[in-house]
């Protein structure tokens, strides 16, 4: 699906939405009113001037829009693999831009981030699983690395992982997986005015309850043990 | 992966509250829980190693490792990336010393 | 003044235990989960390997010049210090548990790959949740201090978890970057990144360009003493800023110049140059004071 049908289907009511050098910048019209819209296209690895012009994009909706929801679409095949990127600590740039996705939450922005396609990896991290909730299209690949590549780095049989992947969610890519482990809300059938006015609603609570992810997958039975260890650490004999 | 469990007779020595950790589950390395165990003549070990086959090499050292060294009266639990068994006795016996060391 | 090498202690080569235990006051340290009531990773046991019992990383709490002080301390030595379900949980409840009872500092002690592959979607979800949980201390008042200098450096995820801390304490050894210089070679070929050219490798990620560039804060030598009295010297002058715009913004603007002015390089050697280095081929050579200076006396 183009870029254009996706938002069509989202914002019926209008949008005026900019494409530049894969990076997605504009607003849009809701039932909730305006809200940004923003992220990156074309399966983007993201590098230094996408970070930036993405952060720059969030300071600016801070600025000038107190409040307004941030409607981050994200179709990322991870991080620019380059010496000259890495150069110039591109770990930085991408982290500059988690903590302008972090600002805006803080300011009172509710966000969410909407996996149209990939979603790998540091691209991932640096604004996507930033948002207060993330959701995926059905058809979004959603993973840290595929299983063919995943066997050559481990040194594990590929037939294993396949086996293993099929009643673990732990390391089998796809969205489903992400759902079970808390780190997606939900899976669309496609991208729909109703869902995202519903998910928009839901935002402004989620942002207030902070980060629930590790609930979220004991809940779905896909992420057992992180939130009875992190709370295990916070019931720990006192430290002061 | 292979799960070894093995009980050798041990001389007592001290039973601290205090378990000792050493080593590191590294390449060629492995980690040594020390604990104070239920019998005081005995010295029970549970290993996980890496490397499949060795439990005749595990007992012989571990049984050396019993034999000279007061360690009844502990659990050993032991997390095995292949060290050889050169690796495995200094590792027991630092183990151990810092383990009865902590009794002072 | 350089320290004797019969003196020192190297960081590089200790052990994460071996870290703390040197870093903090002496004895004061109690851990959180120690490895006698932890159970190693079950998701490495269904792939047929061992774990370790505290799934590589070690956290708790003791003094730092008699502040009490958080200390998160990761195992590079097993498993690359990758982040797995456990490891990233313990990590994440350390950070919560700062941001709630703000204790004088968390120091994070990186020596990490990023995601542990075996247990990936976890170890991904749960560099997210770090990620918010150092903002959140930090927003909560608590600095959260980095410190590199393992052998694993700060890569991949825990490279971005680096650079959201309130600043980096790094050592000439220590590396920070995205991707590895290995994934970049296999990914993009030899003549783009050779990661065996160690040289290279440090000239593109180690801690003498990070901290010329100003992405580190503190450069100290391979010695646990030397990293102790880093952080304690950085915290002694630090005061946590409460999140603002200003800052961002200012950065936003560093950042942009920065790319601007160097994006076309590819080599440590022509962006000491740009920056004004006189001789950019002696700075591999020069030892940690010398470099200091010699930062100091940059055109900024």
């Amino acid at each position: 699906m183009s870029l254009n049908d996706i938002l069509d289907r989202l914002f019926p009511a209008g949008h005026t939405v900019n494409v530049a050098n894969s990076v997605i910048t504009g607003h849009a019209q809701t039932v909730q009113g305006t809200v940004a819209v923003l992220g990156t296209t074309d399966a983007a690895a993201i590098d230094h001037a996408m970070a930036l012009a993405l952060a720059d994009f969030v300071l600016d909706t801070v600025e000038q829009h107190p409040g307004r929801p941030l409607v981050f679409l994200v179709d990322t095949s991870g991080q620019a693999l380059s010496r000259s990127q890495e150069l110039l600590c591109l770990n930085g740039s991408l982290a500059h831009l988690a903590s302008c996705v972090d600002l805006a939450r803080r300011q009172g922005h509710p966000s969410i981030a909407l996996v149209t396609a990939n979603a790998v990896s540091g691209g991932f991290l640096s604004f996507g699983l930033m948002a207060d909730q993330a959701y995926a299209l059905a058809d979004a690949q959603v993973r840290v690395m595929d299983l063919r590549a995943m066997a050559r780095v481990t040194k594990i049989a590929h037939e294993r992982l396949v086996e293993l992947a099929s009643t673990s969610p732990i390391f089998a890519p796809g969205a489903d997986s992400y759902v079970r482990m808390g780190g997606i809300v939900a899976i669309w059938a496609g991208p729909s005015a109703e869902l995202l006015a519903s998910a928009l609603a839901d935002a402004a609570t989620a942002r207030a309850a902070g980060d629930r992810r590790q609930a979220d997958g004991l809940t779905r039975g896909g992420r057992l043990l992180a939130a009875g260890i992190a709370q295990g650490i916070r019931n720990s004999a006192a430290g002061a | 992966m292979e799960i070894l469990e093995f009980r050798f007779d041990s001389t007592p020595g001290a039973r601290p509250n205090h378990p000792a950790l050493c080593g590191v589950v590294g390449s060629g390395n492995l980690e040594i829980l020390v604990q104070s165990g239920e019998l005081p003549d005995c010295c029970q070990v549970h290993i996980k190693t890496s490397a499949r086959g060795f439990g005749t090499t595990w007992q012989a050292v571990l049984g050396d490792f019993a034999a000279s060294h007061a360690a009844g009266g502990t659990t050993i639990a032991i997390n095995d990336m292949g060290a050889t068994p050169a690796v495995v006795s200094l590792r027991l016996a630092q183990a151990l010393a810092e383990y009865q060391g902590g009794a002072q | 003044m350089s320290l004797s090498l019969a003196s020192r202690h190297s960081w590089f080569e200790a052990t994460a235990r071996a870290r703390i235990a040197g870093l903090l006051d002496a004895g004061s340290f109690t851990e959180w989960l120690p490895p006698a009531v932890s159970q190693p990773s079950p998701h490495l046991a269904q792939l047929d390997l061992p774990g370790a019992f505290d799934d590589g990383v070690v956290v708790g709490y003791g003094q730092l010049a008699q502040k009490l002080i958080f200390v998160i301390a990761q195992e590079g030595q097993f498993m690359g210090g990758a982040v797995g379900e456990i490891h990233g949980a313990k990590i994440v409840g350390t950070l919560r548990r700062a941001a709630e009872e703000k204790p004088a500092a968390v120091l994070f002690l990186i020596d990490s790959g990023g995601v542990r592959l075996h247990e990936a979607n976890a170890g991904l979800i749960a560099i997210s949740e770090i990620m918010r949980a150092v903002l959140d201390a930090r927003a909560a008042g608590v600095p959260v201090v980095a410190l590199i200098g393992g052998s694993c450096g700060a890569f991949g995820g825990m490279g971005i978890v680096a650079k959201l801390c309130s600043a980096i304490v790094i050592s000439e050894e220590g590396r920070l970057a995205l991707s590895g210089p290995e994934v970049i070679e296999t990914v993009m070929g030899v003549e783009e990144f050779d990661s065996k050219d160690r040289a290279l490798v440090w000239r593109v990620t180690g801690g003498k360009h990070r901290y010329l560039m100003g992405d580190c804060a503190v450069l100290v030598e391979d010695d646990v003493a030397a990293f102790r009295s880093g952080a304690a010297d950085f915290l002694a002058a630090w005061d946590e800023p409460v999140p603002g715009i200003a800052t961002l913004r200012a950065r936003q603007r560093g950042l942009e110049a920065r790319l601007a002015a160097y994006g076309a390089l590819c080599d440590g050697l022509d962006v000491w140059a740009a920056l004004g280095v006189a001789q950019p081929e002696s700075v591999p050579l020069l030892d940690r004071d010398s470099l200091v200076a010699l930062k100091e006396g940059l055109p900024t």
